[in-house]
């Protein structure tokens, strides 16, 4: 099911949450709203789910508006944040509450609802755990099990708040591959709120970046974090050095001094040289050298006195037998110029 | 025999014990002194007035203390006040629920006062409670002329026996519920609505269960109160024999008759009803604690 929000706005109090917010979802797609907090993701996905209304603005679920309807009735599976396990029921009871608490017509058979839990619990891989309270299970295994939960009444769309939130890193790591690979098997319209770049980037078909209640960019992985649309993706989205810049005949060009605009250039996509590379450098001072991992990170002093930060391949260094305080020629090969009051 | 004070310990483990006592604790003397004040404070107020109670009911034997119990006045005043507790704990129990739950899960205008209202027959006095009622239903009251002439009694009748009882037991069940409700949130209630549970279903399979425990509590605390109130039904009741007298009001006449046995016989049946409170009040808490505990270890290992 596609999910059409328009125009939403919504105050909390003086606070205003989200501010005039326009959001296309595909058919089928897996999409991450991706955001500080206090960004207005969270308050965009209750909104989608009819846990809270908009003050003004239309949802709409296959080009029908449902901007009125209550929570119960949009069909949508919610998956919240710290679980919200129903603390009493088992685990097999929880995932069962949805079909349970169907109106009599609607509602399974007992030995329909069974057959459907325990297909669950094997999706989820906790067939042992069926009996089992969710006070005894870890984070992971009651997260899973909120999953199954809301799949159980077969939804048109899956909503997650900050998934893996409070999960540990290797958890998050394996949810998280857990969750690409259950979309591509289930193929059901879903979106996630996350405040974690790397999350957003690898499990998303597309990221909606949000900031202070707005929606700053929608694309691929590659399109926002390749092709950032303003500063505060550029920003968000993984590290960057920022100088001051300008733009000459439709050619982007860092400079010394203030000009109004700022240039954003990705630490990996600046080039360290030994010699000068034409016109198109600057120079600059090695300071600090942390070569441990894959990628070597370089600090590095420019001649009129920022500090920049470049990455580079181990080869390359090997190759530049770079050392502290050393004099380098560092050329940039990307450069993004923003006009200084969008960038804030 | 030989018991190993407190000081032969500190000798054993100079180190450990020196830094413990220094730390956290006082010097024996002082330690003794102290339990010592509690243990003959609660010995005093508590251990020997439950002890009278008993020994004095069972005074002139079985047979005596039995008898008491087939006099008719003191059957129809056990009546009455199994009544009176029976109407007036179902009651604030819908209205302590309710209660507990719009204040616990919902944000309005004159919510602070709200919970000031509930709490408001706990700082008013009994006495003026009841007389509150005399002087609303009273023949010389605001309603009670309209209501006499339309037969109906409230005052020195039944009906006015149970109001009271309601009044002074108005805040038990919502008082006990309210921080439950509150420190539940609304997470689970949200998950049951996006799983396409009505509001009843909401409430009868998530909300409820969840409290369990706390309304037995308070549930037991209002019967209590509910059976031993004194003040407030002494003034509304009128004391008619075998007809408004309820069992607090009982043992007050029994005494004043002189009939120290009798009075005490009742009184031990109270006692027993508070016996009981305790041990049910124990259990529930103890339940309570126990999933409190599970809860909490859960979370502690969700968190590593």
């Amino acid at each position: 099911m596609s999910i059409n929000v328009r125009g939403i706005r919504k105050n909390f109090g003086q606070f205003q949450a989200l501010d005039d917010v326009d959001l296309e979802i595909p058919d089928g797609q897996l999409v991450a709203l991706l955001g500080p907090s206090g960004s207005g993701k969270t308050t965009l996905l209750r909104i989608i789910a009819g846990l809270e209304f908009a003050d003004c603005g239309t949802v709409q679920f296959d080009g029908k508006d449902i901007s009125d309807q209550s929570a119960r009735d949009r069909h949508v599976g919610f998956v919240f944040q710290h679980y919200a396990l129903f603390r009493h029921m088992t685990v097999f009871e929880n995932i069962a509450f949805g079909l349970r608490v169907r109106p009599r017509r609607f509602r399974p058979s007992e030995q329909e609802i069974r057959d459907k839990v325990n297909q669950l619990l094997s999706l989820i891989q906790l067939k042992n755990q069926a009996r089992r309270y969710p006070s005894q299970l870890s984070g992971g295994q009651r997260q899973r099990v909120a999953l199954a939960r809301a799949l159980a009444v077969e939804p048109a769309v899956l909503l997650l708040d900050e998934p893996f939130g409070s999960l540990d890193a290797k958890v998050r790591q394996e949810l998280r591959h857990w969750l690409r690979q259950l979309h591509d098997e289930v193929h059901i319209t879903s979106v996630f709120v996350t405040h974690d770049q790397e999350e957003a980037l690898e499990v998303a078909d597309l990221v909606a970046v949000m900031n202070e209640g707005r929606i700053e960019q929608v694309g691929s992985p590659e399109e926002v974090y390749n092709r950032p649309a303003t500063p505060f993706v550029y920003n968000f989205l993984g590290n960057v050095n920022i100088f001051h810049g300008r733009i000459d005949d439709g050619k982007a060009y860092i400079q010394e001094t203030d000009t109004g605009n700022l240039a954003f250039v990705r630490p990996h996509l600046l080039e360290i040289t030994r010699q000068p590379n034409g016109a198109n450098h600057f120079r600059a001072t090695t300071t600090h050298i942390n070569s441990a991992g894959p990628v070597v990170k370089v600090d590095a002093i420019t001649e009129w006195g920022a500090p920049i930060h470049v990455e580079m391949s181990q080869e390359r260094f090997q190759s530049l037998g770079l050392a502290k305080n050393e004099l380098v020629f560092v050329t940039p090969r990307d450069i993004a110029v923003f006009g200084k009051e969008r960038a804030g | 025999m030989a018991s190993i004070a407190p000081s032969q310990i500190r000798g054993a483990f100079p180190q450990r014990n020196d830094a413990a006592s220094v730390a956290t604790t006082e010097s024996s003397v002082v330690r003794w002194l102290l339990i010592g004040v509690a243990v003959i404070f609660l010995a005093i107020f508590l251990f020997l007035p439950l002890a009278v109670v008993f020994i004095t009911a069972f005074e002139k034997g079985m047979h005596v203390y039995l008898q008491t119990f087939r006099d008719s006045d003191t059957q129809a005043a056990i009546r009455l006040t199994v009544l009176a507790a029976a109407i007036a704990v179902p009651l604030n129990v819908v209205f302590g629920v309710a209660a507990a739950w719009l204040i616990g899960k919902f944000e309005f205008f004159g919510k602070s006062l709200l919970i000031t209202l509930i709490d408001l027959p706990f700082s008013v006095s009994p006495v003026v409670a009841g007389l509150i009622f005399v002087l609303l239903f009273g023949l010389q009251g605001l309603l009670g002329p309209w209501l006499i002439a339309h037969g109906v009694r409230i005052i020195f009748a039944v009906p006015g026996i149970v109001l009271a009882t309601i009044f002074v037991t108005f805040p038990f069940v919502a008082r006990e519920l309210l921080p439950m409700i509150q420190s539940q949130g609304n997470d689970e209630e949200e998950a049951a609505l996006t799983l396409g549970a009505g509001g009843w279903q909401t409430f009868f399979r998530v909300t409820l269960p969840n409290v369990k425990w706390a309304l037995i509590y308070g549930v037991i605390l209002c019967n209590a109160r509910a059976m031993g109130e004194f003040g407030a039904v002494s003034v509304v009741s009128g004391h008619i024999r075998g007809l408004t007298d309820t069992m607090p009001l009982h043992i007050e006449i029994l005494y004043n008759d002189y009939q120290f046995v009798a009075a005490f016989a009742v009184a031990s049946l109270l006692a027993l009803l508070a016996l009981a409170t305790l041990v049910v009040k124990s259990i529930a808490e103890w339940k309570a604690a126990q999933q409190l505990a599970a809860q909490s270890a859960a979370d502690m290992e969700a968190a590593q």
